[in-house]
């Protein structure tokens, strides 16, 4: 399934981006190794969701480049670009769910879109991932039926209805339940461990370091610390123990 | 001063209406090419036909009967000043069929079905419902706005030959409350002087009328920004661009369709 690739799956490098006036992006640069998970930290609005947006190529860099198993995103469109993004999942930080849809045909979409699995396969597999994040009695629910939290879920299951080799996940225990948000991070950590490469973006320090592996902190667009939680811990930046004592690191 | 700045206003107002144009032109030039390449999403299509036409039939039909009771009314009043209440058929089913059934069935579906688009679209665009179609390798472009264009360019022909023969039903329902007209002398006497000439290209200019009502309502709802508010505006837009282009696309197919066929007297 996926592409023959030997390097990182994902790398970004020098990737500026500008919104007008204002500098989203500046020179970011990390890579995320086979199977590992990336936890891109940070305070509000300073790019972590564009980041993400970068990697599955709904937001094009200004300057610098985005490599995706080995390949450029940037000059990529229509039916090549649709290929490789078959391989990723992608967590909305709202959800997104398509409320025309049931949650089960939410799950099921991806599946009905790029397999020739037959309809009573699709239905168990959308069954079986509805059920990884605790809704199997809500397949045929509509979206506006759920809670914030259950709609997060839902998107993941979405997310990750192909078993994509490639995660992305923009804040996956905002607004759950510490008990629910748990269970979540077990999930990804399975995900993981099961040899999916995963970049999550999140405020959530203990959550981080139940899953990630490397870790980055961004600051006003720019990767301001970037290694494993206990050197973010001690880092001599101000700004970086700032943010790591605010949230609960330790 | 104050007249610069209503130059200076002017000026821009142009400039954004050309930039519009533009845009329009440019999104549905992209959604002809997008139409004839595969995947068709033929799927998404017929769900379209079925909720743009088949939903939009009632509302179009009592239109129809409605028009057709007050044109006879008209009519009559006009005709019975020389004599001629024998033509009041031929009359109403000419005025039907040649202009007033596209034009009020291109105004009613830019209502019900360019509001409805205007919305959808702009209300997946706000809560990213779009871009979570791209990241599951959707062509979100093709899926929304190409479908929904070919949809109404389908249904628009087959609603406005709703609305004619609900119109010459309402005349005939008017005309025989009046004077007793028998159904069958009054079909007969509609479609005495209607040729193919006047039917086909006036029901065919309909598929042009669904055409700018979907891409203006298509583009308006995928520029959507702001929120709530901007699908609300989004909607609205839709209605009002796609009531504009429909009357003034309508006043150069019409000349088009006397270049090709000049209106004969008798």
């Amino acid at each position: 399934m996926t592409p023959a690739h030997d390097g990182p799956p994902v790398r970004l490098d020098g990737v500026s981006k500008r919104f007008g006036s204002k500098t989203v992006l500046d020179d970011i640069t990390f890579e995320i190794g086979k199977g590992k998970a990336f936890c891109l930290l940070g305070r509000s609005g300073t790019g972590k969701s564009v980041t993400l947006r970068h990697i599955i190529g709904l937001v094009q860099p200004d300057r610098g480049k985005v490599f995706v198993e080995g390949r450029d995103i940037a000059p990529l469109h229509g039916r090549e670009l649709a290929g490789l993004r078959q391989h990723m999942g992608f967590l909305f930080q709202n959800a997104a769910l398509f409320d025309s849809m049931s949650v089960g045909e939410n799950v099921a979409f991806p599946m009905r879109r790029h397999t020739d699995w037959k309809e009573a396969e699709i239905r168990e597999r959308a069954q079986q991932k509805l059920a990884a994040v605790g809704l199997e009695h809500d397949f045929d629910k509509m979206p506006a039926d759920l809670s914030g939290g259950m709609k997060k879920r839902a998107g993941l299951a979405r997310a990750m209805a192909l078993d994509p080799a490639i995660l992305l996940v923009d804040e996956p225990s905002a607004g759950l339940d510490p008990i629910t948000a748990s269970e979540i991070d077990e999930l990804l950590l399975a995900t993981k461990r099961g040899g999916t490469t995963i970049a999550v973006v999140t405020h959530n320090i203990p959550s981080a370091r139940a899953i990630g592996d490397d870790f980055g902190l961004l600051h006003e667009g720019k990767l301001l610390a970037r290694g494993s939680l206990d050197e973010l811990d001690a880092s001599d930046d101000p700004l970086v123990q700032a943010f790591m004592h605010s949230h609960g690191a330790g | 001063m104050p007249l610069l700045s209503t130059v200076d206003r002017a000026g821009a107002g142009v400039l954004s209406l050309l930039e519009l144009t533009g845009a329009m032109a440019t999104f549905g030039g992209r959604a002809l090419v997008e139409a004839a390449r595969p995947p068709y999403e033929p799927g998404e299509v017929i769900r379209h036909i079925y909720s743009f036409g088949y939903r939009s039939a009632p509302l179009v039909a009592t239109a129809g009967l409605a028009i057709g009771v007050v044109l006879s009314m008209h009519t009559r009043a006009s005709l019975e000043r020389f004599g001629a209440e024998a033509m009041i058929p031929a009359g109403l089913a000419i005025a039907l069929i040649r202009e007033t059934g596209p034009l009020t069935t291109g105004l009613l579906v830019a209502g019900r079905v360019g509001a409805g688009i205007g919305a959808e679209i702009g209300a997946m665009k706000v809560s990213e419902q779009i871009d979570a179609l791209e990241a599951n390798a959707v062509d979100a472009f093709k899926y929304l706005a190409v479908t929904r264009i070919l949809a109404l360019m389908l249904v628009m022909p087959l609603l406005t030959i709703v609305m004619d023969f609900a119109g010459i039903l309402g005349g005939y329902l008017a005309e025989a409350a009046v004077s007793g007209m028998s159904w069958r002398m009054y079909f007969e006497r509609a479609f005495t002087f209607i040729t193919y000439a006047d039917l086909i290209p006036a029901t065919v200019k309909t598929v042009v009328f669904g055409f700018l009502i979907a891409v203006s309502a298509s583009y308006l709802g995928f520029t959507t920004s702001r929120g709530t508010e901007g699908v609300g505006e989004a909607s609205t837009r839709s209605v009002v661009l796609g009531s504009m282009l429909i009357i003034l696309g309508d006043v150069i197919l019409v000349k088009v369709i006397f270049f090709f066929y000049p209106p004969v007297a008798g």
